[in-house]
């Protein structure tokens, strides 16, 4: 395979950002900022870097658990050595947005306690404030404690077994579809609204046309919720829903549900193996919906040498007092091995990559400095901006409102 | 030394989703578009206001069973604007009301103490209640609270969220060494109530602010008594002189009892401004806001409220109905809106009595009697008349509420804010790095337990003792 080759579409870039970085020690390096992680300051220079780098959007993490080493512990650990604590993802996002002109903006929220009545005018006000570059990763709730915090349901726990004990698995797939009943609110919600709703006709005193505004009557086994919004249509109608997904109950949710996919392949062989998976996934739930954009996840540790990546590596692990794990691939190396690997994926089926910078400022600093000018070089990304929304960024059609009706012509 | 005059605090309330709001004027922007909202906020922070104000309701109004089309309809999620509007200020708070029926604490509390951190210690949380189902069609939680449970659960909601404030000490987070934490059980909380039983760890570390400033709306006794026990200020309705006196002593009187200083609950009136060059001008625009407010679809449909029941077919232009309201106790035709009217066929009578002294009809009857405009002059009246209200203690200062999006706070700023400067009783510039608490004079955040156990031996319901000590 040529490097040379001017692939058709360029991939699409984006960074998912977490407290300091994704790796436990990133707080501890000299440049972490680890005392501003909850200013406003903090999130907007990281957004402007990002932005600098032309990269399509940013992910902002979120839960409504205290960070803990283990996932499905009951309570959150009681380590102090590492970053705890988080701002709304939702509200971080917002802050960001007259801030930055271009970058999408796809804050993490929750499905199993959150209101999806709140949920769909949050992220529809998102978009509304960023003129058009709002999303959403939904996270089906997971960690165990949650439902403590709410008081409101008894959940079963979800365990490490889920794929082979039957019972873990269906509680896995109840909580699954509970979140696609979430995002089917959300979306029906964003839609009840046609766009030209709004007609202030002085005439007849009316202010909205309100034939234009629709009930959705959603009736699910654990909401059901009668609309309309009281948010107006957001500007791209739907805003880009993405989720992370590690297995086919996962899989499945992305396919019925979102736009873009973030999978966690670990070699090239398993690369192919999760695209397989994945459109196989979209075949059997026979979703009305263009096919899944699938971007790979990876832990990126990048450096000017790859021996100094690997030096950088071994001095955070050592801080940390383990070596560095993650469901995703960490890749230590220089920005132009990355750059390698990407285009391999690339032209194996991926439509772009989700980074997750180790340290954020300096592999942040290094994917919009070092990673963004090889893929330009090799024709593999933009080199500057184009105008539009996040969905245009990303090859997502403008959707047709559902409620809308079509005069024949 | 002299004597600084008692300070007029200033809060913006950005256009609503009522009849007061005009939308046909050509001046009228969009209630949606961020511009809209960044234009207002930062005309309020020109005019070192205390906070702009977001309003907010959770189901559109229905009148006979369609959505209401007639006001403005529909708005952006108040949490999500005003922290982008965090982002396009520096100085000016930002409060914003949230339900407290159809939303849980732990959320609600990591979205203002999050606000708060963005905002550098700006927001403020005007607390609402709900009762009804109509609105709770839209959650899964439902509209299941009965009234008398209302504030029950806003009081145990807030005492919950304060808690939660609490559970990260300020010196929590220490980033330096090997410790990003000094305290291994930072966030630990466990609330054991009727309304709540949670246990965890919050995810916000202690904001600037510590907690949020707590606004309310309560009127009754019960709800004057809930915010003299948990609010730092009211957002209230008595804006002329006697009736706010009245309202601002008797809440006033209620705190010592909580271990609270008159200072510490601001009283803040809903007010309207109408500027011209001169009084007499001021007046007639005054008098073309009123009409503008009032369009005949309008008078229609807020005398049907009166009614309860459909006069479509009657002339704005005509005199009253001479057919007699509908009297039910279970049905109104208006659903997702405070509206009570006491004895509808006293009200009937009082209207026609008003009507037929006056010779109005339909359309000029309404404008007579809802039109509400506090403050109607030239620059230097108004300016007088909102220092003179907070020197003699009808309010602690006012939020206006402009009839325009997004320029009808201009005025005010251009023309009546520099007078009130000029007589000493609004900042003319904010103080660097101050929290709205530090704009609105009050103390610094009491802790939860402080709050709770200055309200033990009064009931949570009616005020009075809740049993006598020995």
């Amino acid at each position: 395979m040529s490097t040379h080759d001017v692939h058709p579409e360029p991939l699409h870039l984006a960074v998912a950002l977490d407290g300091a970085g994704w790796h436990p020690a990133a707080w501890r390096e000299p440049g972490a900022r680890s005392r501003e992680l909850f200013t406003a300051a903090y999130w907007a220079d990281v957004a402007a870097i990002a932005e600098r780098g032309l990269l399509d959007f940013v992910t902002i993490e979120d839960s409504l658990v205290l960070q803990s080493n283990d996932p499905f512990a009951d309570r959150a650990d009681e380590r102090t050595d590492q970053v705890r604590g988080r701002l709304d993802a939702v509200l971080v996002a917002a802050s960001i947005a007259p801030l930055t002109r271009h970058i999408g903006l796809v804050p993490t929220v929750t499905t199993t306690h959150t209101e999806p009545f709140h949920t769909s005018k949050s992220l529809a006000t998102l978009d509304h404030v960023s003129r058009g570059r709002g999303g959403w990763r939904v996270q089906a709730g997971g960690a165990n404690g949650e439902a403590g915090h709410f008081g409101r349901r008894v959940l079963p726990s979800l365990g490490s077994d889920y794929a082979t004990d039957p019972k873990a698995s269906a509680a896995l797939r109840a909580r699954f579809d509970e979140a696609a009943d979430h995002v089917e609110v959300v979306r029906r919600l964003w839609d009840s609204w046609e766009d030209d709703a709004e007609i202030r006709d002085v005439e007849t005193g009316r202010f909205i046309d309100r034939d234009k505004l629709h009930y959705i009557d959603f009736e699910g086994e654990h909401f059901s919720v009668r609309g309309p919004s009281i948010t107006p249509r957001p500007p791209q109608g739907q805003p880009v829903v993405a989720a992370l997904a590690h297995q086919t109950i996962p899989y499945e949710l992305a396919a019925r549900s979102t736009d873009v996919v973030f999978v966690t392949p670990h070699d090239d062989e398993h690369a192919r193996s999760i695209l397989a998976e994945v459109r196989d996934a979209e075949a059997r739930v026979e979703q009305d919906r263009l096919p899944l954009k699938v971007f790979a996840d990876l832990v990126v540790v990048i450096g000017a040498s790859a021996a100094a990546a690997q030096e950088r590596r071994r001095r955070l692990d050592e801080v940390a007092g383990a070596p560095f794990t993650s469901d995703a691939l960490i890749v230590t190396g220089t920005a132009a091995e990355l750059a390698e690997l990407l285009r391999r994926w690339q032209d194996i089926g991926y439509a772009g990559f989700r980074l997750r910078p180790a340290v954020i400022t300096d592999d942040l600093t290094a994917i919009v400095d070092d990673l963004v000018p090889e893929l330009q070089a090799a024709g593999r990304f933009r080199t500057a901006y184009a105008e539009g929304t996040l969905r245009e960024r990303l090859g997502l059609p403008a959707t047709a409102n559902r409620y809308a009706v079509t005069t024949p012509v | 030394m002299t004597h600084q005059p008692k300070q007029v605090i200033l809060g913006a309330h950005f256009p609503g989703v009522n009849n007061t709001t005009v939308w046909s004027d050509p001046a009228s922007g969009s209630h949606i578009d961020f511009s809209s909202f960044t234009h207002f906020a930062r005309t309020a922070e020109r005019g070192r206001f205390d906070f702009l104000f977001l309003a907010e309701g959770l189901r559109l109004r229905e009148q006979r069973g369609q959505i209401h089309d007639l006001d403005v309809v529909g708005r952006p999620d108040t949490f999500t604007v005003l922290a982008a509007l965090a982002a396009a200020t520096d100085h000016v708070g930002l409060a914003g009301t949230i339900n407290t029926t159809f939303n849980e604490p732990y959320e609600v509390a990591r979205q203002f103490a999050s606000l708060d951190h963005l905002s550098a210690g700006r927001a403020a949380w005007n607390v609402v209640t709900s009762s009804d189902a109509f609105t709770g069609e839209n959650f899964r939680r439902g509209g299941f609270l009965p009234y008398s449970e209302r504030y029950e659960r806003a009081e145990e909601f807030i005492t919950v969220a304060r808690e939660l404030w609490d559970s990260w000490s300020p010196g929590a987070i220490l980033a330096e060494g090997g410790q990003f934490l000094s305290d291994q059980t930072a966030g630990a909380f466990e609330h054991h109530g009727k309304h709540f039983d949670i246990a965890g760890r919050f995810t916000v570390p202690r904001s600037p602010q510590g907690h949020p400033v707590i606004l309310q709306a309560g009127d009754s006794s019960d709800g004057r008594e809930f915010a003299a026990r948990t609010a730092d200020a009211i957002f209230s309705r008595h804006s002329t002189a006697e009736a706010g006196r009245a309202f601002c002593r008797d809440v006033k009187d209620r705190l010592a009892r909580y271990g609270r200083r008159p200072g510490d609950l601001k009283i803040l009136p809903a007010a309207t401004v109408v500027v011209g060059d001169t009084d007499a001008q001021a007046e007639e625009r005054a008098a073309e806001v009123r009409r503008q407010q009032v369009s005949p679809q309008t008078a229609i449909l807020l005398l049907e409220q009166v009614w309860n029941r459909d006069l479509s077919g009657y002339d704005p232009d005509g005199p009253l109905p001479t057919i007699d309201p509908l009297v039910s106790e279970t049905t109104s035709i208006v659903r997702g809106r405070a509206r009570h009217v006491g004895d509808a066929l006293a009200e009937a009578a009082r209207y026609r009595a008003i009507a037929e002294g006056k010779g109005l009809t339909i359309r000029e009857l309404i404008i007579e009697l809802t039109g509400r405009q506090t403050f109607v002059g030239s620059p230097t009246t108004v300016a007088r008349a909102l220092e003179e209200s907070v020197a003699t203690d009808v309010s602690d200062g006012f939020i206006l509420v402009p009839h325009l999006t997004p320029g009808g706070l201009d005025e005010v700023v251009d023309r009546v804010v520099p007078l009130l400067q000029e007589r000493g009783v609004l900042r003319r510039d904010y103080h660097e790095g101050a929290t709205l608490r530090d704009h609105l004079g009050l103390p610094a955040a009491r802790p939860a337990a402080e709050w709770r156990e200055k309200a033990i031996g009064v009931s949570a319901v009616d005020g009075a003792p809740a049993r006598e000590t020995a």
